[in-house]
């Protein structure tokens, strides 16, 4: 992987000119190839990683297994097209295993994503069953400890 | 008749204690460190450890053997399990071929194997030859196993490499080894492919031993690292240093290897097992744990550190502070001498008037005075925020 994609993954608003020194390559060029991993979509977007519990946004998130029977022709994907385009889904995965599509969902309420699934989701024609799990408590999320864990005893001045 | 009981005079004990000890100075760096840890809200820059926590896997699996009860001694020489796990990388990383039978010995950090390195080398008023500027500890360590330490200077103005004819000059009859470090705490500089042939060589025309301190190994960013014992003729004439504490953020663990020529290591294991019998048992499973994640864990840490250095270097360029890109290690040297100021006095003025700890050259050696010490093993924030302020100090002076 591109070590700018590593810099912009760990820190998406990295300045270019803190890129070029730490890379030792100039702000004009590191511009030039973000442009072009926006343009070729290698970078998709760029969004901020909240505390859930402290930006006050109230959001209900529901984890979704989601069981399919697979279209002859198109598998599992032209059903997962119908399921992802629903704004209200965050994210949406196939996967191995006892069900087929991992589904997240947002919403202001219990009731607002309860009534998703129940009227939306599990309604979709092909769709065999769903079993909803909503997060109690965000521990760890896009990589990042919610809680300050670490301590830091290190000595200010060593040889 | 009875006499009245007297109480004696109390007397102050006429204590004599080691006369070499006692004619050591005290760390320069000592005074310094005081004053950083009496003030409030400074970035430091005078760390000489990694900012990452030891990786999670390697602290859990320490944890694992604590559970399982492996509170025990170990043999004097090291876990065989850790022991095999050294020699394992240090042939697939390096190319070196050592037994973990006969030839490695686990150490209680760097420093302890440097201790009974030199204790077990020296005999009376041998001669070491070592480098300045360089680790507080070399000179200290010569002088207490008995030996006398010979400086030769490392300038600036060569980029801090070696002058072999200065380094030849100094060897007299009485030299018995040269203790060399690299990449280097506090330049940043390392070996060539070349100048580790020439140690070598010099080795092999007067018999002597290398103690070559590698523990930065790892940390090498714009050349491979070239290992002394892997030089033509100094794997008979070479101890080998190196640990755990850098490379895999590990220095609060105290762990260290030595390895050599099977009786050089032998006769060590026998200073070992008198003064310390064995590195801690916990420490010892966590090490072989670090080097079996090696390859997942090491290799960001080092990308990281190489970003940091670039930024410093560039840094402290803009800021107006002379400076030598470091080959390895995580400190950036730069030279303050332009500004009329002891690297002491500059050091101190920065701390008082912008909060930024680094450390006086002076510290490192005569030779060091005139430069300063950064180590940029802390964040990049914390980099941005401390250039910036060095910025503003060098244009009020």
């Amino acid at each position: 992987m591109d070590v700018i994609l590593e810099i912009l993954k760990e820190n998406a608003r990295t300045p270019n000119e803190q890129i070029a020194k730490r890379l030792g390559r100039t702000p004009e060029e590191v511009e030039r190839q973000i442009a072009q991993l926006e343009k070729e979509r290698v970078i998709l977007g760029y969004q901020a990683i909240v505390h859930p519990e402290k930006c006050e946004d109230n959001l209900v998130t529901g984890i979704i297994e989601v069981k399919i029977a697979p279209q002859r022709g198109s598998g599992f994907d032209s059903i997962a097209q119908r399921i992802y385009k629903f704004p209200e889904v965050k994210l949406c995965y196939l996967l191995s295993g006892a069900y087929d599509l991992l589904v997240i969902v947002e919403g202001h309420s219990l009731k607002e994503v309860a009534a998703f699934v129940s009227e939306r989701l599990s309604t979709l024609e092909h769709v065999s069953g769903t079993a909803t799990h909503f997060i109690l408590k965000k521990y760890k999320d896009f990589g990042v400890i919610m809680q300050d864990v670490e301590t830091q005893e290190r000595l200010p001045v060593i040889p | 008749m009875s006499t009245p009981s007297v109480c004696p005079v109390p007397s102050t004990p006429r204590r004599k204690l080691n006369e070499t000890l006692m004619a050591l100075p005290s760390s320069a760096i000592r005074e310094f460190f005081d004053l950083v840890t009496a003030s409030d809200d400074i970035i430091s820059l005078g760390v000489g450890e990694p900012d990452f926590v030891t990786p999670w896997a390697v602290r859990e699996y320490a944890i694992f053997t604590l559970e399982r009860g492996s509170t025990t001694y170990t043999s004097n020489r090291g876990l065989l399990e850790l022991r095999q796990e050294i020699a394992r990388y240090l042939d697939e990383r390096f190319g070196l071929s050592y037994s973990p039978q006969t030839d490695i010995l686990v150490t209680v950090g760097v420093s302890q194997g440097l201790d009974i390195a030199m204790r077990t080398l020296l005999n009376p008023g041998d001669e070491v030859i070592y480098f300045e500027p360089c680790y507080v500890a070399y000179a200290p360590m010569i002088a207490l196993a008995g030996g006398v330490p010979v400086r030769v200077d490392v300038r600036y103005e060569d980029g801090f490499r070696i002058n072999f004819d200065t380094v030849e000059a100094a060897i007299t009859p009485r030299t018995r080894a040269i203790l060399v470090n690299y990449p280097n705490n506090p330049t940043g500089a390392t070996f060539t492919a070349e100048e580790c042939q020439r140690f070598a060589a010099l080795a092999e025309k007067y018999d002597l031993t290398i103690v070559s301190d590698e523990v930065y190994a790892e940390l090498t960013y714009d050349q491979p690292h070239f290992p002394m014992p892997a030089q033509p003729g100094a794997y008979e004439r070479t101890v080998l240093l190196s640990g755990f504490s850098k490379a895999f953020a590990m220095t609060g663990w105290r762990m260290g290897y030595v390895a050599g020529p099977p009786d050089i290591i032998s006769a060590m294991t026998k200073v070992f097992q008198y003064s310390m019998l064995s590195a801690p048992i916990m420490s010892q499973y966590a090490a072989c744990e670090a080097l079996r994640r090696r390859h997942q864990d090491v290799p960001g840490m080092i990308e990281s550190y190489n970003q940091r250095r670039r930024y410093i270097v560039e840094g402290l360029r803009e800021a107006g502070l002379d400076c030598h890109m470091p080959e390895g290690a995580f400190y950036a040297f730069p030279n303050v001498k332009k500004f009329g100021l002891s690297s002491r006095e500059f050091c101190l003025r920065l701390l008082k008037e912008e909060k930024v700890a680094i450390v006086p050259g002076g510290g490192f050696g005569a030779i060091g005075e005139g430069y300063a010490r950064c180590c940029y093993a802390i964040s990049i924030a914390q980099i941005e925020q401390a250039v910036e302020k060095i910025a503003r100090f060098v244009k009020r002076l």
